[in-house]
C-alpha cells in the first residue's frame, strides 16, 4: 500500500532532506515549491498526507490551510505546518485554520518522522 | 427804618442759612437718605432760577412801562412746559441717556461730538450770561442803594458791595457746585438752596402784592378800578413785540445754559417732568399775578422819576413797612444769587469742559494718564472758570458803569442764547442735520446778533454812529438796525427775526448740502429715535433688588471677597450697617463702576451698571468703546487662540512621535521575526542533514560529500546574513566610519565587476562605456564598490533573460556623478518596486539564498556618502540609479 | 389660540385687547399733550386782535385784558394737571412706570 505524501516548500536544501527521510520510511514524495497553485496541485495529487510550509512565493501556507478545509474533497486531510517564524501568534493562527500538527524550524528529524507516523495513523483509523 | 448794617446782617444770615440747606441736602443725598430731595417739588422749584432779579423786580418796571407785555416773558416758558411731551421729554431722554453735562454738550455730543460746536456754544453762552450776570449784581447794588439812601449812617459804597457780593456768590458756587467730583451727578445741595430761594422769592413777591392789593388800594375791586384809571390802564400791546417776546422766551427757557443744568442735567426722573409741566406754569402765573397791582400803586404813590424797576422795594419802603421791604429784598436778592450761582456751576463746566481741558489735555505729553490727576484738574478748571466767570461779569458791571443800559440786558441775553435753538431742534427732530449746517446757523445767527442788537446797544461806541445811521461803507440796506431796508421795526423784534430766520435757514441749507461723518449720523439716529432705543430711565429709585443685582454681577468681575470687603465698606459709608446691602445711590453706583471699570474698561462697566439699574441707556460712544475692548479681548483670545494652537500642534507632534515609535516598535518586531525566519531558515537544513549523517547508516560516499556540501553552504549563508545585519546595523546607528580617499569611478566599477563576477556562473555580460568612467571620487571607495558588487550581483542572479547583459553607464550631471545600472530581464514588478529597498524584500522565490538585506544596505551606504540609490522605473529591465555628489568633499559623520 | 378648548379658560388674548386700548388711549392723550402749547399759543395770541387805545374810544381795560390772560393761563394749568393726572393713571395700569414708592403728586 503505497502512502504519499505531498511536500510544498521552497527551500531547495530542506525539501530535499524530508523527501529523504520519507522516502527511507516508505513513503512515496512528491514536491512542489510554490503557493499559488498548491490547492490544485494537492487535489491532483491526492496525497494522503501535506506537508506545508508558511512562508510560500505567492501565497502563504496559512491561506492554502483555509483553502484547503473550505475544499469538499480536501478537507480531511492531515496537514502538518512548518515554520521558520516561531511566534506563538502563528501556531494560533494555524490551529484556527485547523492545521493537524504545527512545527517550528528547525526541528530534528525524529520529531517530523513521529508526527507524520502519528498523523497517518489518526488518519486511516478514522 | 432798617439800617443798612440790619440789611447786611440779614443778608448775611440769609446766605449761611442757604449755605446750611445746601450742606444739609449734599449729606442727605450723599448717605442715601431724603427721597425728598428727589421729589417733582424740588425739582419744579429748582425751574424758578428763570425768574431773575430781572423778573423780580424788572417785571414791575416793565409793567409800569408798557402794561401787560411783561405777562410775554412767562407765557413762553408756560408754552414750553404744558408741551413738555414732545419737547422737554425728549430733551431730558437724550441727554440721560447721552450722560450729556450741558447745552454745548448736548449740541457737540449730537453733532458727532464736535469740539468746534461745543466752543462755539460756549463762547455764545459766556458772552451772553455775563452781561446778564453783571445785571443780576446791578440789580443787588440797587436794591442795596434805596437802603442806603435812606440810611443816615451813609458808609455804604457801590463799588466794594457789588465786589463783596460778587464775591460772596463765586464761592458759593465753587463750594456747593464744584463740590462733586463728577460733573454730571446731581448737585443736590444746590438744587435744594434754589428751591429754597424760589420759595422765599415767590413768597416775598405775593407778600409785597397782598400788601399792595389788600392793604393799599382797599380789595380786588378797588384795585381793578385803579388799573383801568392808571396810566397803563389800557389794552397796548405791540403785537410783533408780544409775539417776538414770548417766542424768545420760550427758546431762552430751553436753550439758556442755566435752565438747561436745572432742567436737563440736573433732572433725576423724567417723570418730574409731568409734574412740572403744570407745577411750573402755576409758579410763573404766582410770579405775574400782582405785578401789574404793585406797578400801578406804584405808579401812584411814588414821585415822579422814581425808578419803576424799584417799585417792589420802594413800595412797602414808602407805607413804612420796613419788615416788608426787607422781605422784598431777600426775595430779589434770592432771584440775583440762584440765577448766578447756577449761571456760573453751568458755565464753567462748558468752558472747564470744551475750553480748558482740551487744551490742557494737548499739552500733556500722555492724555489721560493718571485718573485722578485728570479729575483734581477738571475740578481745579471748574473754580477756576467760576471765579473767572464772576469777575467777567463784574467787570462788565463796573464798565458799564450800570445804569439804564443793563435794563433790556435779559433780553440782549435771550436773543443771544436763542441761536441755539435751530441747532437743538433740528437735531432733536431731524436726522438730516449735519455739524456744517449747526456750524453755519449758529455763525449767522450769532453774528447778527452782535451787529445788530449787542454792539448798537453799546453806549462805549464801538461801532460808529454814522454806520447804525447809514450802514457800514454807506451801504444803507446793511444799517444794523434796520437790515435789508426794513425800517421801522423795533430792535429787539428785528434782531430776532433776522437773526433766527437766516440762522435756521444757514442751518438747513448747510445740512441739505454737507455729508455727515458717521458718528454724526450715528447720534442723528440716537437723538431722533430716542423713545425707540431707550427705556424710560426711572432715576436712581433703588431697591435693595437693585443692590443684590449689582452685588451678583459684581462677584462675577471681581470675585467673591473683594465684591462683599466693598459692598461692606459701602454700607458702613452709608448708614453704619455693615451687615446689610447699601442702598445703591448715585454716589455708590459711580463708586462701583470705576470699580468696575479697572476690571473690565470703563465703557462696560457703565452698560452693565446701566443694565441693571436702568439710569441711561448706552450711547453710540459707550458702544464704540465696547466695541473696542471687545476688539482687544478678540486679540487677546486670538493670542489665547494661538497658545492653544501650538498646544494642540505640540500635541499632535507628540501623537506623531508616539505613532513613529509605535511604528518603529512594530518594525522591530517584524524585522525580529524576519531575522528569526531568515537564521531558521539555513539551521533548519543544516540541522536536518547534520542528523541525516549522523543517524543515517549506509550512506554512499556521493551522498555524504553532498550533503556535508549543502550544511556547508547553508552555514556560509547564516555568516552572509550575520555579516549583512551587522553591517546594516552599524549603518543604520550611524556608527560607521567612512575611510575617505581618492579615486576614479573607473577603478572602482572595475574591482567591483571583477569581484562580483568571480564567484557565480559568469554569465551576466557587463557592458560599460569606460570613457565616461574618468570622473575623480573623494569618498569611501570600498562602501562604494561594496554598493555596486550588490547591484551587479543583484544582476546576476535576478535577471530572468535568456543572454542576461548589464548595462552600466556614468553621467555627470549638475555636479553629480551619475552610474545606471540596467540590465536586460523582466525587471521588477511595479507594486514592488516601492520595497525593493526595505530589508529582507525579496522579489520572487528567493533560489540564490540572498537574504534580503542587499539593497538596503546600498541605500544605507549611499546615504552615508551623501548620494542616493533610486530604481528607475520603465527601463526594460531592472534599472538601479547611484547618484553621488562629484564635489563631496567633507567627511561624512 | 383658535381651538375651541382656550374659551373654556381666560384666553390670552383677551388682556391684549384691553392693552391696545390702553395704548390707543395713551396715543390720543399723547396727540392731545401736542396739541395744548398750540391751543395756549392760539388764546394767548387772541388779545392781539383787540382794539387797543390808538382807536380811542374802544380800547380793552387792562383789567379785562389782565383776566382773559390769567384766565387762559390757568385754564393751561388746569388741562396740564388733567392731562398729568391721566397720563400717570395710564402708565400705572399697565404697569410699565412703577412710581408708588415716588414723591406724592
Amino acid at each position: 500500500m503505497s502512502r504519499k505524501v505531498l511536500l510544498i516548500e521552497d527551500e531547495p536544501n530542506i525539501t530535499e532532506a524530508i523527501r529523504f527521510l520519507l522516502t527511507r520510511e516508505g513513503w512515496q514524495v512528491e514536491t512542489h515549491d510554490e503557493g499559488t497553485d498548491a490547492i490544485q496541485v494537492i487535489a491532483a495529487a491526492r496525497p494522503d498526507l501535506v506537508i506545508l510550509d508558511v512562508m510560500l512565493p505567492g501565497k502563504s501556507g496559512m491561506d492554502i490551510l483555509r483553502d484547503l478545509r473550505d475544499h469538499a474533497e480536501l478537507q480531511a486531510l492531515p496537514v502538518l505546518m512548518l515554520t521558520a517564524r516561531g511566534q506563538s501568534r502563528d501556531r494560533e493562527m494555524a490551529e484556527r485554520a485547523g492545521v493537524s500538527r504545527f512545527m517550528t524550524k528547525p526541528f530534528s528529524n525524529a520529531e517530523v518522522l513521529t508526527a507524520v507516523r502519528d498523523l497517518h495513523a489518526q488518519a486511516s483509523r478514522s | 427804618m432798617a439800617t443798612l448794617n440790619v440789611l447786611i446782617l440779614v443778608c448775611l444770615g440769609y446766605v449761611v442759612l442757604l449755605f446750611g440747606v445746601a450742606f444739609a441736602a449734599d449729606r442727605m443725598a450723599a448717605v442715601g437718605k431724603g427721597k425728598w430731595l428727589r421729589s417733582p417739588l424740588i425739582y419744579t422749584l429748582s425751574l424758578s432760577i428763570y425768574c431773575t432779579a430781572w423778573t423780580f423786580y424788572g417785571a414791575v418796571g416793565n409793567a409800569a412801562r408798557s402794561g401787560l407785555e411783561f405777562v410775554t416773558i412767562y407765557l413762553g416758558p408756560t408754552l414750553v412746559m404744558v408741551g413738555w411731551w414732545w419737547g422737554l421729554r425728549k430733551l431730558v431722554r437724550v441727554a440721560r441717556s447721552q450722560r450729556v453735562t450741558s447745552i454745548a454738550d448736548l449740541i457737540s455730543s449730537r453733532y458727532g461730538k464736535s469740539n468746534t460746536l461745543a466752543v462755539c456754544v460756549t463762547i455764545l453762552a459766556v458772552l451772553g450770561g455775563t452781561p446778564y450776570i453783571a445785571l443780576q449784581l446791578q440789580s443787588i447794588t440797587l436794591s442795596f442803594s434805596i437802603f442806603a439812601e435812606a440810611d443816615p449812617t451813609g458808609l455804604y459804597r457801590e463799588g466794594s458791595s457789588v465786589f463783596w457780593v460778587a464775591t460772596g456768590l463765586a464761592l458759593f458756587a465753587i463750594l456747593f457746585g464744584t463740590r462733586n467730583l463728577d460733573a454730571n451727578e446731581r448737585h443736590h445741595g444746590v438744587v435744594t438752596a434754589i428751591a429754597l430761594e424760589a420759595v422765599v422769592k415767590l413768597v416775598a413777591l405775593l407778600a409785597v402784592g397782598i400788601f399792595v392789593v389788600w392793604g393799599i388800594a382797599g380789595g380786588l375791586g378797588p384795585m381793578m378800578d385803579r388799573i383801568d384809571a392808571s396810566e397803563i390802564g389800557q389794552w397796548n400791546v405791540d403785537a410783533s413785540r408780544w409775539t417776538t417776546f414770548t417766542f424768545l422766551s420760550a427758546a431762552a427757557f430751553v436753550c439758556l445754559p442755566r435752565m438747561f443744568q436745572v432742567m436737563v442735567v440736573e433732572n433725576d426722573d423724567e417723570s418730574h417732568l409731568r409734574t412740572a409741566a403744570w407745577a411750573f406754569p402755576l409758579y410763573l402765573l404766582l410770579m405775574s399775578l400782582f405785578v401789574v397791582p404793585i406797578a400801578v400803586v406804584g405808579l401812584d404813590l411814588l414821585p415822579e422819576g422814581s425808578n419803576p424797576d424799584l417799585f417792589v422795594l420802594t413800595v412797602p419802603l414808602s407805607q413804612g413797612n420796613d419788615g416788608l421791604a426787607v422781605l422784598s429784598f431777600i426775595g430779589g436778592f434770592s432771584s440775583a444769587t440762584s440765577m448766578v450761582i447756577v449761571t456760573a456751576m453751568a458755565l464753567s463746566t462748558m468752558v472747564s469742559n470744551h475750553v480748558v481741558m482740551p487744551i490742557w489735555l494737548n499739552t500733556q505729553d500722555r492724555p489721560g494718564a493718571v485718573p485722578g490727576d485728570v479729575r483734581t484738574i477738571v475740578l481745579l478748571a471748574r473754580r477756576v472758570s467760576i471765579a473767572a466767570i464772576m469777575a467777567l461779569g463784574y467787570f462788565y458791571y463796573s464798565l458799564s458803569g450800570g445804569g439804564a443800559a443793563l435794563a433790556s440786558i435779559g433780553l440782549v441775553a435771550f436773543a443771544g442764547i436763542s441761536q441755539i435753538l435751530p441747532a437743538l431742534v433740528g437735531g432733536l427732530f431731524w436726522r438730516g442735520a449735519t455739524r456744517t449746517g449747526a456750524l453755519a446757523g449758529l455763525s449767522v445767527g450769532f453774528g447778527l446778533w452782535i451787529y445788530t442788537l449787542l454792539l448798537p446797544g453799546m453806549d462805549g461806541g464801538i461801532i460808529p454812529h454814522s454806520v447804525i445811521e447809514h450802514g457800514p461803507f454807506g451801504w444803507g440796506w446793511l444799517r444794523p438796525q434796520a437790515l435789508f431796508g426794513i425800517e421801522g421795526i423795533d430792535p429787539m423784534v428785528h434782531t430776532v427775526m433776522w437773526s433766527l430766520l437766516l440762522n435756521t435757514i444757514a442751518f438747513c441749507l448747510a445740512s441739505l448740502l454737507s455729508f455727515p461723518s458717521p458718528m454724526e449720523r450715528l447720534q442723528g439716529a440716537q437723538f431722533v429715535n430716542v423713545f425707540d432705543h431707550s427705556v424710560a430711565p426711572r432715576g436712581w429709585t433703588g431697591s435693595v433688588a437693585q443692590s443684590e443685582d449689582l452685588m451678583i454681577m459684581t462677584q462675577r468681575i471681581l470675585g467673591p471677597t473683594p465684591t462683599q470687603e466693598f459692598f461692606q465698606a459701602e454700607a458702613e459709608r452709608q448708614n453704619g450697617r455693615p451687615g446689610r446691602l447699601p442702598e445703591p445711590t448715585p454716589g455708590f453706583l459711580q463708586r462701583l463702576e470705576r470699580e468696575l471699570s479697572g476690571s473690565v474698561g470703563a465703557a462696560t462697566a457703565h452698560a452693565m451698571i446701566g443694565q441693571i439699574v436702568g439710569g441711561a441707556s448706552v450711547s453710540v460712544e459707550d458702544l464704540l468703546a465696547v466695541a473696542d475692548e471687545s476688539a482687544q479681548m478678540l486679540e487677546y483670545s486670538s493670542q489665547l487662540e494661538a497658545k492653544s494652537a501650538e498646544l494642540s500642534r505640540t500635541a499632535r507632534q507628540l501623537r506623531e512621535a508616539n505613532a513613529k515609535l509605535t511604528q518603529v516598535s512594530m518594525q522591530k518586531d517584524a524585522f525580529l521575526s524576519q531575522v528569526s525566519h531568515e537564521l531558521r531558515t539555513p539551521m533548519t537544513s543544516i540541522r536536518a542533514f547534520s542528523e541525516i549523517m549522523r543517524d543515517t547508516d549506509g550512506l554512499s560516499a556521493d551522498e555524504q560529500t553532498r550533503y556535508a556540501a549543502i550544511i556547508h553552504d547553508e552555514a556560509l549563508r547564516l555568516t552572509r546574513l550575520l555579516d549583512d545585519l551587522l553591517d546594516l546595523s552599524v549603518l543604520e546607528s550611524g556608527q560607521v566610519s567612512l575611510n575617505m580617499g581618492d579615486g576614479t569611478l573607473r577603478a572602482v566599477l572595475d574591482r567591483a565587476v571583477s569581484s562580483a563576477l568571480t564567484g557565480g556562473g559568469a554569465t551576466l555580460q557587463v557592458r560599460r562605456t569606460r570613457a565616461s568612467e574618468r570622473m575623480a571620487l573623494h569618498t569611501d571607495l570600498d562602501r562604494l564598490g561594496q554598493v555596486f558588487i550588490n547591484l551587479i550581483s543583484n544582476a546576476q542572479k535576478y535577471c530572468d533573460a535568456a543572454e542576461p547583459v548589464l548595462t552600466i553607464s556614468a553621467h555627470d550631471v549638475g555636479g553629480q556623478m551619475v552610474v545606471d545600472f540596467v540590465d536586460n530581464g523582466s525587471g521588477i514588478p511595479p507594486d514592488a518596486q516601492s520595497m525593493v529597498f526595505e530589508k529582507f524584500a525579496r522579489v520572487g522565490s528567493d533560489k540564490a539564498g540572498g537574504a534580503g538585506l542587499g539593497l538596503a544596505i546600498c541605500r544605507e551606504i549611499m546615504q552615508r556618502l551623501g548620494g542616493e540609490i533610486a530604481y528607475l522605473p520603465g527601463q526594460g529591465g531592472a534599472a538601479f540609479r547611484i547618484s553621488l555628489p562629484l564635489a563631496y568633499q567633507q567627511a561624512a559623520q | 389660540m383658535t381651538s375651541p378648548d382656550d374659551d373654556e379658560q381666560p384666553t390670552p388674548t383677551r388682556p391684549s385687547v384691553f392693552l391696545e386700548r390702553q395704548s390707543y388711549r395713551r396715543r390720543r392723550l399723547a396727540d392731545a399733550a401736542r396739541l395744548l402749547p398750540f391751543l395756549g399759543a392760539a388764546m394767548l395770541a387772541l388779545p392781539l386782535l383787540w382794539p387797543d387805545d390808538s382807536g380811542g374810544a374802544g380800547a380793552v381795560p387792562l383789567s379785562s385784558a389782565m383776566f382773559y390772560i390769567f384766565a387762559c393761563w390757568g385754564a393751561l394749568i388746569l388741562i396740564a394737571v388733567l392731562f398729568g393726572i391721566a397720563a400717570r393713571r395710564l402708565s400705572t395700569r399697565d404697569g410699565s412706570a412703577p412710581e408708588a414708592d415716588q414723591w406724592p403728586r
